[in-house]
Order: C-alpha cells, then structure tokens, then sequence
C-alpha cells in the first residue's frame, strides 16, 4: 500500500516536470526567435563600389627618358589619401606588368600610404574628405608617400631609372589632384637617403615642376 | 677641428675667416662655427671667376660598400654574367683621366681604388679642386646610351656663403651649359643622348658646373644588347667623346 503522502509528493513533482518542461520550450521558441531578428539586422548589404573615374598617369618611358600622360578609368575611394594611393598603386602596377618601358618590380602593394598634410605649416589633415569647406580644396598640400622596403630594395639602380620613377609619382599626384604641390617620401616609415642608390628621397619635391608637356622629358 | 683644417687650407677669403674667429671668445666662437659649419665648404670660390687653371673633376660613383647597381657584361644575359657598377665607374674614370691628361688637363679624382667615399666628401673634394667642370660617373643597366643629368635645383644668384645641400644652385646654368657641350660631343661621336634634371646629393653640394653621366648599353631594334658595358672599345668611344667635350668647355671657359 503506497502512502498517501508519497502519491501527493508523485503528483506535484510530475505537475512541476511537466511545468518545466513547458517553460524551456518557449524559452526555446524566444531564443530562436532572438537568433532569426539578429541575423536580420546583421550587415548582409554587399559594400558600395567606388565609382569609375578618370584618372591621368604620366607613366615613365626608359627608352626616350620621358614621362607620357595616360588617361584610365578607375574606381576612387573618396578620401583624398585613399584616392591618391589608388592612383600611385595603378601607376605601379602599370611598372610591374612585363611589357613596361620603366619596369620595376613591386606594383600597387608597394604604397604603403600616402599622407597628405598642409604644404605650408599647420596641423595635419590625413584623409580630408570630399565634403571639406572649398578653402580647404585649394590649400597647397604636401603628399608624405611612404614606400614599402622591399619596393626601394627591389628598384633597379640607375640615374635614369630612379630618376623616372620619383618624377612620375610626384607628377601623377599633382595631375591627379592640383592642389598637393609638395611630394616627400619615406620607405618604411622612415626617411632614406636615395631610392637604389642614385635619386635623392631627402628632399621635398616640387610637384609642379615635374608635371611635363605630353610626352617631353622631365 | 675637421673645420679648421678646412679653413686653414683653403684661400685667402677662409684664411681671413679664421683670423677673425680667433679674436672671438671660445663659446661664441663654437656658436659660430657651428653655424658656419653648412656654409664654410663651398666658399671656396666665387662663382663667376674661373681661375687660370682649367681643372676637372671626375668623381667615379659608388666604391667599397657600396657596390651601386649590378651590370650585365659580355653575355650577360644569357649566361647571368655582371659586374658591379662601381668597378665600371671606377674604370671609366681613370680611362677619362689619362685622356684628359695626355690634353694637359688638370684631373682630381674622388676615389683611384675600390674604397667607400661619403657623398659630402665626394662634394667636398669637388668644392676643394676649385674645378671648372665636375663629372659624377654612374653606369646602369637601364635606358639606352648615354643620359646626362645637370641638378634639378632652382638657379639661384651666387651668394658668399651658400648653404651646403643647395650650393650647385648658383651653377646651374653653367652645368646646363656644360651638359650642352657634353650632347653635342657624344652625339657628333654616334651616341643615343638623353638630358634631364635630377637631385643627386653629391652634385647638389657641388660648387662648380657639374653633370651626372651615366653609361647604359646599347639596344638594338629587337631589344637585345648591341653593345655591353665591358666593352674596351664603347668605354673608350665614350672616353674619347667627353674628353673632347672638356676640351670644348675649356675653351668656351677661358673666352675673354
């Protein structure tokens, strides 16, 4: 004979296993339900694609030692810098493809950066935007381009050939984008005193006096 | 002090820079001198006085350390053969020099051997020759004949105490001159010429008409090597060439 106490203590822990029981399957269903609103509002949206725009190259030729005006159609970020290394990495890239006039090893990887800063004092502007006030549009800026070490290690040594190479960087920022009229460069980070052995990279180069007359030497 | 020496040596302008310095306190004086330190190098000569002696410069690039760039030579490319550019270099100066002196013209040479040379004491020896034309010799595998190259720096007006990293500024004009004389020989001998600007630091502290000359092979219309950079006999048509140049500028120079 079973206890009476012990059917009474049966009966609530089955009415209580089964209210259980019942209360995880919904928290079940909302916790289901939170997963499925959460991939909702997750970023499935593919990222915008820069708009094609044209772009001018004055890519370097070894043969005539000349610097030719190249008209391309690229898609530009439109950040300033991110436009301007956009630029300069087609520029290489164009240098790293077999048939290039002025080959060099390396191509667009080899700008690791390209700051652009006040040409004349002031504090920094990395990165000025498209929608900055129109003075800021005219402000001469310097362009600090920083080269990746294996890029200036790789570079073939020469007058000419190193010649050519700063020359075409400096004058396809200025055709690019006017208002930078000062170029320097760093490699690594760090200032360097030649490219391979001939250019001088300690200076700050005029970029409106390396922007030639199509197809004339620089 | 390494400046001193520098004053001591050098003409009767520095000579009477350093008797005033001595009349100064020391700490002024180490003030001064620090300051001068830029300047005092290439105020050896005044810009628009050439002296009597015609003496010429040739500052073989490169050397010890630094080996320059590697240089296809006689097969090279097929076999893999080079050689550095700074025994080319090297080579090509002391054949320049021997044709310039059989023409009784004054050499000062910035290395004889394979030994390291500081750009600055490259300019240094240049400023010190008091030379009417300086020769930087570079030799590359790129490009095609010969690519002559005067300072890209902005002519400036000759001042008493130029500042060291810009002093070829006040001789620009003459070094694109010299660069002229030096095209219209190499092309007269049937070279391919290229003339530019560039910025060399050793011939932008240069106080005297000065050229970059680099040496590139020859190519033919199917993109192989017509002719090498170890070649006797291109080394001594370009020898020959800008020897008659120099002699040329010697001339034009010494014009009343």
């Amino acid at each position: 004979m079973i206890p009476r106490y012990q059917t009474i203590l049966f009966v609530v822990l089955l009415a209580a296993s089964t209210v259980m029981g019942g209360v995880l399957w919904q928290l079940r269903d909302r916790a289901h339900q939170r997963l499925l609103a959460g991939q909702d509002s997750a970023p499935t949206q593919a990222p915008q694609v820069a708009p094609a725009e044209q772009a001018t190259l004055l890519v370097a030729s070894d043969t005539d030692n000349s610097l030719l005006a190249r008209t391309l159609s690229l898609p530009l970020p439109q950040s300033s810098g991110a436009r301007a290394r956009a630029v300069l990495g087609k520029l290489l890239d164009l240098y790293a493809s077999p048939e290039a006039a002025h080959p060099v090893p390396g191509g667009a990887a080899s700008i690791a950066q390209v700051f652009l800063l006040p040409a004349s004092g002031g504090t920094s502007t990395p990165g000025a935007t498209a929608t900055a006030p129109k003075e800021s549009q005219t402000t001469p800026e310097l362009a600090v381009v920083n080269l990746t070490g294996a890029f200036a290690a790789g570079h073939p040594s020469g007058l000419e050939t190193e010649t050519l190479t700063v020359l075409s960087i400096c004058a396809t920022l200025h055709a690019n984008q006017p208002r930078i009229t000062q170029v320097r460069f760093l490699v690594d980070g760090q200032t360097r005193a030649t490219l391979a052995g001939h250019a001088d990279l300690t200076r700050t180069y005029l970029a409106t006096q390396t922007v030639p007359t199509e197809g004339t030497h620089p | 002090m390494r400046w001193t020496k520098r004053l001591m040596e050098h003409d009767g302008r520095l000579t009477f820079q350093a008797s005033a310095l001595k009349r100064v306190g020391r700490p002024s004086c180490i003030c001064l001198v620090a300051a001068l330190g830029v300047f005092i190098p290439v105020l050896a000569q005044a810009p628009a006085a050439p002296s009597a002696r015609f003496v010429v410069v040739l500052d073989a690039a490169h050397g010890g350390d630094d080996a320059g760039g590697r240089i296809n030579t006689q097969g090279g490319d097929q076999a893999g053969h080079s050689e550095a550019e700074k025994a080319l270099t090297l080579a090509l100066s002391v054949r320049l020099r021997s044709l310039l002196a059989a023409r009784g013209i004054a050499v000062v040479t910035t290395r004889e051997t394979d030994a390291s040379v500081a750009l600055d004491r490259r300019a240094e020896i240049a400023n010190r020759a008091n030379a009417q034309a300086c020769l930087s010799l570079h030799v590359s595998q790129s490009g095609s004949g010969i690519h002559l190259y005067a300072s890209s720096l902005p002519p400036a007006e000759p001042v008493r105490f130029a500042a060291w990293k810009t002093a070829q500024a006040a001789y620009v004009t003459r070094s694109i001159a010299l660069a002229g004389v030096l095209n219209s020989a190499l092309l007269h001998a049937g070279m391919t010429v290229t003339l530019g600007r560039t910025a060399l630091p050793a011939v932008d502290s240069m106080a005297c008409p000065a050229v970059a000359l680099e040496v590139a092979p020859e190519w033919g219309s199917n993109h192989t090597q017509t002719v090498t950079l170890d070649d006797p006999a291109y080394q001594a048509r370009v020898a020959e060439a800008v020897a008659a140049a120099l002699l040329q500028w010697r001339a034009e120079v010494h014009q009343p």
